[in-house]
């Protein structure tokens, strides 16, 4: 088996800023986001303060259970070696999914974001955290996520120009299920 | 040829907004070096060593003269009249400023081009064969899915931040004039019945890791292109390896899996999407097959013609040279297929002027219904003149330079830009190339030497194709002098195979020797009309060696 990119807790952690995109619009981030350090490592059920709180899929796996009665204030963020079938069909549960992008190179996530979408069915808020950046704003928003937490130097206004870059496309994804050559002639 | 409507025209001038926008935000210093770095890259552009590179895409190959002329006169606006024909069938400006490219790309998308995705790690500009829909041994024309392919791929929000660059290439042929071996995806169109389908074939490429592509599947149907490609491409994307550069492309993911494996994950991966919208539909075949139907022929007696053109023939020797080089038999009887050789001695190949560029589309109009297509060795073919009007070609040819009558031979040779533009060199090319065409250009000599593929990269990146050249010259470093390594046995046809290193490098000036020692132990040795690679095959690389390395006595 190739080892993809080793991340995990010595690789660059997601920051978690105070505001956001999401639908669109710039809006306060009411979510905690928890690092995957040696410190989160420890926390159980019990330990996990109160508040809306995303949690890395390591920690989140194993407390799965004994965190239900919260559900609606837990989510998971995956790495970007994690691979979407990780959570598949339990995504229905999670309020909130996040992916991180530890380099805006690492394009990873954005198969993650569509597998979720499009084979998970997953409905929820799928938000982008990391290293992305707003050239990136298309791409991420035709796979599937809704939600931008920025963490690049642009405002985040700039930011909201780049998410239609593109008012058409040729092929199928999340933001239109149908390709071009399905498209044509239809009007 | 495929003709953008309004949606197509929409997609790319989008993409000239957005890519003005990107160049305004760098040079305004709002985005790094490190973030313009994969913008431009996934536009063609290049920093080299002496200026900017730009590299247009080609789609297939494909082109009109009104393409043509709008690129001669951007080379005349924008650089220095210069362009370059690529092996990966595309167009390169080597002298543009960073300023004016999204100038240059407002000018090309007005013709219909861009440069989308000819560089970067994403899906780059698919290639094919330069003969497609010509060739008397095609299966079917590989243009269709090509450009299902490229639409496919533009902008592919998935596939955008792949672990490496990312090449496809389709043959209609059993003949494989498309080197859909040393690709990351080969696809092979075949017919089983009266179904059309593909063999497909992953992990090829070159590089400093050189590999052959081994077959997945042997029968894909028709309408699941795209949805397999799609299977695999999400496969490399989730598994291939992000830690290293070097290990990143698919070649290496698929060696590691080993190639049953790595079947086994596409296929399932697969299953999963081949029902859902990106299954081809009988319409979308039609609609994209529509876009390259045959143009309107003249009927001609195919042997009064093929007389005709005999005795022309026997009056001149020079025609009868060129023409037996340069020409390619056609499917419709009374045409041929005509490479325009962009390889006399003392020009670097595949370079042409903005005049010469001209002149390309004036004998397209002229003889060939408008279109050229490039080949992956830098050479223009016009695909379909008459017979009767070949003299005339040729004599028009010759005027412009396009008429040296050595395709296929060694002074036909694919030679990358190296030390005089490239800033990843560790050697020139274009000297050395222009070194054996001097000494090689005997026409008897070369002819008596038959196909040969000569291929020169200045150094292990491979642009120049020298691990599937019949021989291999590669540029290498020594203590900071330039040096060439020689290797004998590549192909890059259906039989390919990978070229063996000869023994320790050499000085430029003893190249030309060198070759000529090899070329001695091949007429030597050379059953009847055997030709070089085959030769090589029976007595392998010992022979050479010896002769190469022998101490003088
Ligand atoms: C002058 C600027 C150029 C630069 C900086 C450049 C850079 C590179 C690099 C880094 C690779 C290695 C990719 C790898 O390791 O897999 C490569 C491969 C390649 N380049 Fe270039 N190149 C240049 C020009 C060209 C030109 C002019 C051509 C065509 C004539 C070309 C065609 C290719 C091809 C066919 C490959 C091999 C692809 C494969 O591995 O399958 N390049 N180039
Ligand atoms: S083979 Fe090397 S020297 Fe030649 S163009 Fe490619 S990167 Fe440059």
């Amino acid at each position: 088996m190739p080892k993809p990119a080793s991340s995990g807790k010595a690789g660059p952690q997601p920051a978690n800023p105070a505001q956001l995109i999401l639908d669109g619009r710039i809006a306060a981030n009411e979510w905690r986001l928890l690092p995957q350090t040696d410190e989160e490592a420890g926390i159980t059920a019990e330990s996990l303060a109160p508040g809306k709180v995303i949690l890395p899929y390591s920690l989140w796996q194993p407390l799965r259970s004994a965190l239900a009665p919260r559900k609606a204030e837990i989510g998971v963020w995956l790495d970007s070696d994690e691979t979407a079938d990780l959570i598949g069909k339990n995504a229905g549960e999670l309020p909130l999914i996040a992916v991180h992008f530890p380099a805006f190179a690492d394009g990873r996530g954005f198969t993650t974001a569509r597998l979720l979408r499009e084979r998970y069915g997953y409905q929820g808020e799928l938000r982008a955290v990391g290293a992305f950046m707003r050239d990136q704003l298309t791409y991420l928003r035709r796979c599937g996520f809704n939600a931008f937490a920025y963490e690049g130097e642009q405002p985040l206004s700039g930011l909201l120009e780049s998410l239609n870059d593109f008012s058409e496309s040729y092929q199928a994804a999340v933001d239109q299920p149908q390709p071009l050559f399905r498209r044509r002639g239809l009007v | 040829m495929y003709r953008y409507d309004e949606r197509d025209h929409t997609i790319i001038q989008e993409r000239v907004a957005q890519f003005r926008s990107q160049t305004e935000r760098y040079l305004a210093g709002e985005l790094s070096e490190e973030q313009f770095l994969p913008l431009r890259l996934q536009n063609g552009l290049y920093i080299q060593r002496l200026a900017p590179m730009l590299r247009i895409a080609v789609p297939y190959g494909l082109l009109n003269s009104a393409q043509l002329r709008r690129l001669a006169r951007i080379s005349r606006d924008f650089d220095k009249g210069y362009a370059h024909f690529t092996t990966r069938q595309n167009l390169q400006f080597n002298w543009p400023q960073l300023e004016d490219v999204p100038d240059i790309l407002a000018e090309l998308a007005e013709v219909e081009m861009h440069a989308v995705q000819t560089s970067g790690n994403c899906i780059r500009n698919t290639t094919s064969d330069p003969f497609a829909g010509v060739a008397r041994d095609e299966i079917a024309d590989p243009r269709p899915y090509c450009e299902l392919i490229r639409q496919w791929s533009t902008f592919h929000p998935e596939f955008a931040f792949l672990p490496r660059k990312f090449k496809i290439a389709v043959s209609g042929s059993e003949a494989d004039r498309a080197a859909i071996r040393v690709h990351d995806i080969g696809v092979q169109i075949v017919r089983r019945g009266d179904e059309i389908g593909f063999q497909v074939l992953v992990g090829g490429g070159q590089g400093r890791t050189p590999v052959i592509a081994e077959q997945i599947r042997d029968f894909l149907p028709e309408e699941d292109l795209l949805s397999y490609l799609e299977a695999i491409v999400r496969v490399y994307n989730q598994l291939g390896r992000r830690d290293n550069k070097y290990k990143a492309r698919i070649k290496i993911l698929v060696k590691a899996l080993g190639a049953e494996e790595f079947g086994r994950r596409v296929e399932r991966e697969w299953e999963q999407i081949k029902d859902g919208a990106d299954k081809l539909t009988d319409e979308a075949l039609a609609w994209a097959k529509s876009f390259f139907t045959a143009p309107e022929y003249k009927t001609f007696d195919g042997a009064a013609s093929d007389t005709a053109l005999r005795a022309q023939a026997d009056d001149d020797k020079a025609f009868s040279r060129w023409l037996e080089r340069n020409s390619f038999p056609h499917r419709v009887p009374g045409y041929r297929a005509i490479t325009l050789s962009t390889k006399p001695t003392g020009v670097p190949p595949g370079d042409v002027t903005d005049r010469q560029l001209e002149a390309i589309a004036d004998l397209a109009d002229e003889y060939s219904f408008g279109e050229v297509r490039v080949t992956h060795e830098q050479n223009v073919v016009l695909a379909d003149v008459p017979q009767d009007r070949l003299l005339e070609l040729w004599q028009a040819a010759r005027k412009h330079g396009f008429a040296t009558p050595n395709i296929g031979t060694l002074t036909d040779m694919i030679c990358c830009p190296g030390g005089d533009y490239c800033s990843l060199a560790n050697a020139k090319s274009i000297p050395v190339a222009e070194a054996i065409q001097r000494r090689f250009d005997d026409l008897d000599y070369l002819y008596d030497l038959g196909d040969l593929d000569l291929n020169i990269s200045g150094c292990m990146n491979a642009c120049g194709h020298h691990h599937v050249g019949h021989i291999g010259i590669l540029g290498v470093d020594k203590k900071g002098e330039e040096f060439y390594q020689v290797q004998l046995g590549g192909s890059s046809s259906e039989n390919a195979s990978l070229a063996k290193v000869l023994g320790p490098s050499f000085s430029r000036a003893e190249v030309t020797e060198v070759i000529g020692k090899i070329l001695d132990i091949y007429l030597e040795q050379r059953r009847p009309e055997e030709p070089f690679i085959d030769t090589y095959n029976r007595i392998g690389l010992q022979p050479f060696k010896e002769k190469v390395y022998a101490k003088a006595s």
